[in-house]
């Protein structure tokens, strides 16, 4: 049983999960249905990516949630102003950069507890979204920056045909370039060595506060990316988008085996985390079951995930 | 048959995943007397202590004290039914006083609320049994390492242990201190106590245990009931399995130019240069000044191989290949460092583990689940990846049995050989007289005293080692 878990156990409980909901759930393997669930696991999915890096060097990051908000803020005014759509992606992920960076300096130069410092940015970018918007959200008419997040491909399966919508492909293509990162990069595996033993990592020639630095920044990068394109499909910059994105996408990588003290991390494991998380939301939809229920069984589950990966790892 | 008073360990077995850690080990042990674990390290003496506590439980076997089953299903258990482990690493809290730490977890208490007078009364009760002269609200963090080990052995007494068991107890202790530490244990044994006593220190074996039990690869080798005509090389040969007449096999060396030059140091090519003085002479943050810049220094060809390979050395959840690469990892990665070159790590880690002779089932094992010593020859490997030209090395074979701290020592000339300058600390003068070309002493932080290797004696470098009466001025 142990052995089964260690080898991606948590695919396997996915796997049957999807057969079980195909099964017993009307309409669950319908294309529209596979198209909405995919859409619905879009933006956890990518900054769960990036959470996933920041997990594995021994940090997590609450400020993702504000950061996708102000993004989606930030671009919605861009675009209004200039009508470029050029300038409106390129500015608030040049924004995320800076606050994530900030993040990855308070953390790593001044040695400031991650939930401490991550929680103060937090406050502090939602703050500055609800202020330049003065709490209301922003409509944006330009019809060609709506597509960004509204594009679709076709995949010719299924009767109505699968498409994908752009987040989707995004989420995708972010999750195969963070696969890369973490095993083919020097940056990823110094970010294990930094999660699993700073000391030895330092030590070792690895500089600790450039690579958490970096992670930082990427995370800020993703989580204002996923503000974009979450403002061109409702065609609006809302202040109070996204809140408690951030624990969702912690859920995510501990359901795929990401250790919270670090050191241990696997992109597929986060892959299959996300999935589960959407899957059982999607199913109690389409079940009807009521909302709040939803949110106590995904609390549920991540109970259940980090008590078998703590029963796991007893020697 | 388990003997009636005392411990007995009756065909014990621990397997963990690869790896049999205790094969069929069984021995008895009379109440009053104090025993002796040896073996080298990963010979299985350690598991044996964690099953006693109740860290890990048995594969198979029984254990009996004074008869009576013994199968503890946690540490708090183990405690409660007479265990006692003090292991190097002391579970205390600081922030708590002397009386608080003595009583964890069995605090004395009147309807919910901590009993202070009876808390008080037992401490002070406790600590005169063990001639400790502190008050017990004391801060334990103020409290000197000997003596909280002091009220680490008075917690097992608290609770009535019948079995007291020490792990590597004097690595951390000034020769004093040790006295007393064995005027305790002599204590403990004049009491009726079963004392189990795990130590690389063969002298003190000799000097306080009564017998001793000899493991080797997870197995017994022998037990002796008395080690009154057992001479220390009998027991050095059972747990190699080999003869080591000098451990050291130092042979005279040429040296070259001057590599490093700091802090007071020279290191020149080819020399092994020791580092010698007591704990907090400040030779450990001397070779982190050194090293101060470690990419820095990596590039110059300085590395450091860490005293603490837990805390500095190893990346504990990773591979031994990862562990091996850490550092050269950069150098063999294309696209300016940042793509990682598979072919080339793994053609390293084979070439490091083949060199260091690391024993490992495979390079993708995580390395926490290795000896300290085959973790020291895989940290070795990581520096040997770098075109190094001096090596730093902080307490190389602390901890590590004497089969491996030879094959430690051949490592060291072998790099000597080729030219590279070692500068090594050590606490074990022996080791270090009997190793290095040349020797420093440091105490209170600076540089006392400069021997060659003729001028070098154990007086000298204990003279120069210790505070004298201008230091305290």
């Amino acid at each position: 049983m142990k052995r089964l878990l260690e080898k991606g156990g948590m695919g396997l409980v996915c796997a049957i999960m999807i057969l079980l909901c195909a099964i017993f759930v009307p309409h669950f393997a319908s294309t529209n249905n596979i198209t909405a669930l995919l859409m619905s696991i879009s933006t956890i999915g990518m900054v769960a990516c990036t959470m996933m890096l920041c997990l594995a060097a021994g940090d997590f990051d609450l400020s993702i949630g504000s950061t996708l908000a102000l993004a989606g803020v930030v671009s919605a005014i861009v675009i209004n102003a200039t009508g470029n759509i050029f300038l409106a992606v390129l500015i608030p992920v040049a924004l995320g950069a800076v606050i994530g960076s900030v993040n990855g300096l308070v953390i790593a130069q001044f040695q400031i507890n991650p939930l401490i410092a991550t929680l103060a940015v937090q406050q502090v970018v939602r703050g500055a979204a609800l202020l330049i918007t003065k709490g209301s959200s922003i409509g944006i008419s330009n019809e060609a920056f709506g597509a960004l997040g509204k594009a679709k491909l076709l995949i010719p399966i299924g009767v109505p045909p699968l498409a994908l919508q752009s987040p989707v492909w995004v989420m995708a293509i972010i999750f195969i370039v963070f696969g890369i990162i973490l095993n083919r990069t020097t940056f990823g595996r110094n970010t294990l060595a930094v999660g699993g033993n700073k000391e030895a990592a330092r030590l070792a020639g690895i500089s600790v506060t450039k690579t958490k630095i970096g992670i930082f920044l990427l995370q800020g990068m993703v989580a204002a990316l996923a503000g974009v394109l979450a403002a061109s499909r409702v065609s609006s910059g809302q202040p109070n988008a996204a809140q408690g994105l951030e624990l969702q996408a912690i859920s995510g990588c501990v359901l795929g085996g990401v250790s919270l003290t670090g050191g241990i991390a696997r992109i597929q494991g986060v892959v299959v985390g996300v999935l589960i998380m959407g899957i059982l939301q999607n199913a109690m939809s389409l079940q009807n079951i009521d909302a709040f229920w939803q949110l106590v069984t995904s609390g549920g589950v991540l109970l259940v995930a980090v008590l078998l990966d703590r029963w796991k790892n007893r020697a | 048959m388990p003997i009636s008073s005392g411990l007995s360990i009756q065909d014990i077995s621990k397997s963990f995943p690869g790896v049999q850690a205790l094969q069929n080990i069984s021995f008895d042990v009379p109440a009053g007397t104090v025993h002796a674990l040896c073996g080298e390290n990963g010979a299985g003496k350690s598991t044996l202590l964690k099953i006693l506590a109740g860290v890990h439980a048995a594969t198979t076997g029984v254990i009996t004290i004074d008869g009576k089953s013994h199968a503890p299903q946690s540490p708090a258990d183990a405690l409660k039914s007479g265990i006692g482990v003090i292991y190097q690493e002391l579970h205390l809290v600081d922030e708590l006083s002397v009386a608080e730490n003595l009583l964890l977890g069995a605090l004395p208490a009147k309807s919910g609320l901590v009993d202070k007078a009876k808390l008080t009364a037992d401490t002070k009760a406790a600590l005169e049994r063990i001639k400790l002269d502190v008050r017990p609200d004391t801060r334990l963090g103020d409290l000197s390492l000997a003596q909280r080990q002091m009220v680490e052995i008075a917690k097992a007494l608290v609770r009535d242990a019948t079995v007291v068991a020490f792990d590597e107890p004097t690595s951390s202790l000034s020769a004093r201190e040790a006295d007393t530490l064995f005027d305790r244990i002599a204590e403990l044994r004049a009491a009726g106590k079963v004392v189990l006593y795990v130590s690389h220190r063969m002298d003190e074996i000799k000097r306080i245990c009564d017998g001793a039990t000899v493991f080797r690869d997870g197995q017994h080798v022998v037990t002796y009931s008395s080690l009154e005509n057992v001479c220390i090389d009998q027991l050095v040969k059972d747990m190699v399995g080999r003869d080591i007449s000098d451990i050291y096999g130092y042979t005279p060396r040429s040296t070259g130019e001057t590599l490093l030059e700091q802090e007071g140091i020279t290191v020149r090519a080819g020399e092994i240069v020791g580092l010698f003085g007591l704990v907090g002479a400040g030779r450990s943050e001397l070779l982190h000044r050194i090293y101060a810049h470690p990419r820095k220094c990596i590039q110059n060809g300085i590395v450091l191989c860490p005293e603490d390979r837990k805390h500095e050395g190893i990346i504990p959840m990773g591979s031994v290949a990862e562990n091996i690469n850490l550092s050269i990892r950069r150098v063999y990665a294309g696209l300016g460092g940042i793509w990682i070159n598979d072919a080339k790590e793994k053609a390293n880690a084979e070439k490091q583990v083949a060199a260091m002779r690391v024993k490992t089932p495979s390079l993708a094992q995580e390395i926490r689940n290795l000896s300290g010593g085959n973790q020291q020859k895989a940290i070795l490997g990581r520096w040997l990846s770098e075109d190094i030209k001096v090596m730093l090395l902080d307490e190389p074979t602390r901890g590590i049995d004497v089969g491996a701290k030879r094959e430690i020592y051949d490592i060291l000339y072998r790099l000597a050989a080729d030219g590279i300058g070692i500068l090594m600390v050590s606490s074990e003068l022996p080791e270090i007289l009997g190793t290095c070309d040349r020797v420093y002493v440091m105490r209170n932080n600076r540089i006392s005293a400069e021997f060659s290797r003729s001028e070098a004696t154990p007086e000298r470098c204990l003279a120069a080692a210790l505070p004298s009466a201008e230091d305290s001025l």
